[in-house]
C-alpha cells in the first residue's frame, strides 16, 4: 500500500516476490483492496509526518477500507511507518514515541521473536534472532502500564529487541499484534533483510513466507 | 467567527526528550533557574459562529480525534 511520502513500498512488494506472492500495488486514495489476500503497509514517511507520524495516513480513503477488513482477520503488516499508521488507527494498542536520544537511527539490530503464533510469524522458531536494519526517528513504542502488562500476558509482544532497545522502546518491544494476531506491526525493517546480497542477512523474508504458510494451510 | 485554542501535551509518565534537550540547552544558555521543560503543541483551530458550548465540543471531539493522540497525550480546549 502507498502514500504520499511512502519510501519502502518497492521493498515490500519485492520481498513479497521473493516469498513466491504475487505484489499488488495499493494506492491511498483508492476506496478498493483490489481483492488482495494480505496488505503490506510500507515505510517512509506518509503525508510528510505531518502532525503525528501515521496521524494523517490513517484517513486515506484506502484505510476506510482496510480497518474492517483487518478486524475480520485479513493479514495486515505494518513496518516502520506502516506501524505508526496502525497503531494510530487503532489496530494495533500503544504509539510510537521520539527517540530517546533524539537522532534518527539506522543501524542493524538484533531481534528475538516473541511470538510464533501470528500471521506474519509462525515460520520462525521461538526465541529465533533475526538481523535487520532498524532505521526510524520516532520508534519509541509507549503505551500504558496496564496495556504493557496485557501485551507481555498475552503473547503480544511479537518481536524485541535482543539487547537494550537503542530507541528507548518500553520492554525493549520492536513489534506487536493484535489479539487475533492477523495484524502484526514493527519498527525494525524485515524487507530490506531477505537477501544477504542486499541486506544485512535474509532473516527477514521470514515474515513473508510466514503469511504464505498460513493460506496454504487453509488450502488456499 | 471565533477562535478556539487547543493545547496537547504528552501524558506526564510519557518521556519527553525534546523537552530534555531544551532543558539542557537551557542549561548552557545560563538559564541555571530552570529545572524542567516539557514540550507541546498549540492549535488555533477557526470556526464559523460564535465559540458556544455546541462549538467547543466539536473541537473537543476533532482533538479526540485527530489533534492528539489519546494514547500518549493529553490535552484542553479554551475559546481563543
Amino acid at each position: 500500500m502507498t502514500f504520499p511520502g511512502s519510501l519502502d513500498d518497492t521493498d515490500a512488494a519485492r520481498a513479497a516476490r521473493y516469498a513466491g506472492a504475487e505484489p499488488v500495488p495499493l494506492w491511498h486514495a483508492d476506496r478498493d483492496l483490489r481483492g488482495v489476500d494480505a496488505v503490506i503497509l510500507p515505510g517512509g514517511f506518509s503525508y510528510g509526518d505531518y502532525l503525528r507520524c501515521g496521524a494523517i495516513a490513517r484517513f486515506s480513503p484506502v484505510m476506510a477500507e482496510l480497518v474492517p477488513a483487518a478486524r475480520s482477520g485479513l493479514p495486515v503488516l505494518g513496518i516502520c511507518n506502516g506501524f505508526q499508521i496502525l497503531c494510530e488507527a487503532h489496530l494495533l494498542p500503544g504509539a510510537l514515541t521520539r527517540n530517546a536520544g533524539l537522532r534518527f537511527i539506522t543501524r542493524d539490530v538484533r531481534l528475538t521473536v516473541a511470538n510464533t503464533d501470528t500471521a506474519w510469524t509462525s515460520g520462525y522458531a521461538p526465541g529465533q534472532q533475526l538481523l535487520v536494519p532498524l532505521k526510524s526517528g520516532e520508534g519509541a513504542y509507549a503505551a500504558a502500564q496496564e496495556t504493557l502488562d496485557e501485551l507481555d500476558g498475552t503473547g503480544r509482544v511479537v518481536v524485541r529487541y535482543a539487547s537494550d532497545a537503542p530507541n528507548g522502546s518500553a520492554r525493549d518491544i520492536a513489534g506487536v499484534c493484535n489479539e487475533a494476531g492477523n495484524v502484526v506491526g514493527l519498527m525494525p525493517h524485515p524487507e530490506h533483510a531477505i537477501d544477504p546480497l542486499t541486506g544485512p542477512s535474509g532473516d527477514g523474508l521470514g515474515f513473508f513466507t510466514s503469511v504464505l504458510r498460513a493460506f496454504a494451510g487453509a488450502g488456499r | 467567527m471565533a477562535r478556539v485554542i487547543v493545547d496537547v501535551m504528552l501524558k506526564p509518565e510519557i518521556h519527553d526528550p525534546q523537552g530534555e534537550a531544551v532543558l539542557g540547552a537551557s542549561r548552557r544558555l545560563g538559564f541555571g533557574g530552570v529545572t524542567g521543560v516539557r514540550q507541546g503543541k498549540r492549535f488555533e483551530v477557526e470556526i464559523d459562529g460564535p465559540a458556544d458550548a455546541a462549538a467547543l465540543a466539536a473541537i473537543e471531539e476533532l482533538a479526540r480525534e485527530l489533534l492528539a493522540n489519546p494514547v500518549i497525550e493529553e490535552f484542553t480546549v479554551s475559546s481563543g
